[in-house]
């Protein structure tokens, strides 16, 4: 169970998040929804710890995650896979995915991840800037699987790529809910949303607007134009 | 001397200055790519091994003086240059531009420690040994080609150690960073800061590694090159310059490029040194720098900037 509780974060002086309060449970999708500048990274990098909340908490289960160094935060099974993949360029796959490993998993867990993308085992020696986009997004969910993620938290992982692409990525999104982990889903679009989320929370300026079940807003889709301005 | 021959020297001269600043220029661009730190002290780190080097060498004599200063003297400028990360660069959040003021007060102050305990006088550190080879030449004479052994055309076996050393170091290196978790580590760190730290990377930790580890070299490199220099309190300065032109033309932060551009600028230095003067040799390495930022400011190697 990943809570978030009253989350104050911002950039300096500015405050941009003001006090953000959510649950993901264990096997759940919770969508993260909100205009261009909400606050959705801000909030995804407050939870990561890099970025210092100003105050509120973040638990995983039992283990409070607020207080602890930023580098400190991944081991306890934090995934994170930011927006725009930020892999390590100048790095193979197979060292970005080192480096995924070194925050939690083994050489098993590594075979695991490689089952799930066949595409990146073929390209493990390759550097990780000349995959194309939609492989360098699976690259970047591949390297968070591999610490074995108990949380994943995801910022738009569908932004810019084919429908194939998408539904490769939605697959391993659902399957990685059935085996009990609590997915945060950012994203922007709403028919991206419905097909996986089980709720969806709207962000506005920086305070939760809404949270509402992925049915509930399937049979009100106008609701969300409220929140999206579209 | 013919011309051959006496070419023959002047490679050799800039190999072994080729050697040394690869070294040099290798850790000044390992912080900068790691770290995004402007080292300006770096040459005060080389400094330092040269005279650790014979503070050593002064308490014990002979070979294995000089052995354990090869171990010490880098080991001590790494383990002072950690302690600045963690009290100074620390602090300023490494930041680019503060860093670079700061380490400009490094530079005044490591220099000013030196003089006040080590002294003004330059003092000579004898090498564990002092052999000479002479040098083989091949000629074409009546009976074909043959190897002649011209007059004057040799060297000490020292400055063949010397670039041997650096050759094995260098290797070495890149080994650790190619083939070992830390330098993996050190590269991801480089590649995206806050994406190491997410994915578990204790980056200030890094951070003072990889700047002991530049101090380090620079002093490794002094070490060596000292039986062949002298130390003093000021010798700092040229390897810091010829660091950054080196480092400039091979673009900031890419280590393959520095050590072309080492072997580049060191030969070149060598040679024309021997031919024509050091000053003119200076002058058209600053000018390759010049012409470098004109037309190529990512540098030979370097990646152009986002
Ligand atoms: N590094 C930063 N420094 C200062 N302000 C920032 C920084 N990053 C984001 N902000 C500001 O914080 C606010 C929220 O930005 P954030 O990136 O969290 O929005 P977002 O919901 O993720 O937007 P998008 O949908 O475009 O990704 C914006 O007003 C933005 O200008
Ligand atoms: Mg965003």
């Amino acid at each position: 169970m990943l809570r978030i509780e009253g989350l104050r974060a911002g950039y300096g002086a500015a405050e941009v998040l003001h006090g953000v309060s959510l649950t993901v449970a264990p096997g759940e999708i919770l969508c993260l929804m909100g205009r261009n500048g909400a606050g959705k990274t801000t909030l995804l990098r407050a939870v990561m710890g890099l970025l210092r909340p100003m105050g509120g908490a973040v638990w995983l289960g039992e283990m409070r995650l607020d207080a602890r160094p930023a580098h400190r935060v991944a081991g306890q099974g934090l995934g994170y896979v930011p927006q725009g993949r930020r892999l390590f360029a100048g790095l193979s796959v197979a060292e970005n995915l080192q480096i995924g490993l070194m925050a939690g998993g083994g050489k098993a867990r590594r075979d695991e991840v490689l089952d799930l993308f066949p595409r990146l085992r073929d390209r493990l020696g390759q550097r990780a800037e000349t995959l194309s986009g939609g492989e360098q997004q699976m690259l970047a969910l591949a390297r968070a699987l591999c610490l074995g993620p108990g949380a994943l938290l995801l910022d738009e992982p569908t932004e810019g790529l084919q429908p194939s692409m998408i539904t490769a990525i939605r697959q391993v999104v659902a399957d990685q809910r059935a085996r009990g982990v609590a997915v945060l889903l950012v994203e922007q679009r709403i028919d991206a949303v419905l097909p996986v989320a089980d709720r969806v929370a709207f962000l506005e300026n920086g305070h939760l607007a809404e949270v509402m079940s992925a049915g509930a807003l399937r049979a009100d889709r106008g609701r969300a134009n409220r929140y999206l301005g579209v | 001397m013919e011309f051959g021959p006496h070419l023959m020297l002047a490679t050799l001269e800039g190999a072994v200055t080729a050697a040394v600043l690869a070294l040099t220029a290798a850790g000044l661009s390992l912080v900068f790519g790691v770290m995004r730190v402007v080292n300006i002290a770096h040459g005060e780190f080389f400094m330092l091994g040269a005279v650790l080097a014979w503070g050593v060498t002064q308490a014990v004599a002979g070979p294995w003086g000089y052995a354990l200063a090869l171990l010490v003297a880098p080991l001590l400028a790494g383990a002072l240059a950690v302690a600045a990360d963690v009290t100074i660069l620390k602090r300023l959040s490494y930041d680019p531009e503060r860093t670079i003021v700061a380490t400009i007060g490094l530079l005044y102050i490591l220099q000013q420690l030196t003089l006040m305990t080590y002294g003004p006088e330059a003092r000579p550190v004898v090498a564990p040994f002092d052999a000479r080879i002479a040098l083989p030449w091949v000629e074409h004479g009546a009976e074909g080609w043959r190897l002649t052994w011209p007059w004057g055309l040799g060297t000490t076996v020292w400055k063949l150690t010397v670039i041997g050393a650096a050759v094995a170091v260098l290797a070495a290196l890149w080994l650790f960073m190619a083939r070992t978790r830390a330098g993996l580590v050190m590269r991801a760190t480089q590649a995206d800061r806050e994406m190491a730290t997410a994915f578990g990377v204790p980056v200030e930790r890094v951070y003072a590694l990889t700047f002991g580890l530049g101090a380090a070299l620079a002093a490794l490199a002094a070490v060596l090159i000292v039986p062949i220099q002298q130390a003093h309190y000021l010798m700092g300065a040229d390897p810091l310059l010829l660091s950054f032109i080196v480092v400039i033309i091979g673009g900031l932060g890419s280590l393959p490029g520095t050590l072309v551009a080492a072997v580049l600028i060191g030969l070149s230095d060598g040679i024309i040194s021997v031919f024509f003067s050091p000053t003119l040799a200076k002058i058209l390495a600053t000018l390759l720098v010049a012409l470098v930022l004109v037309f190529r400011p990512q540098g030979l190697f370097g990646k152009r900037a986002a």
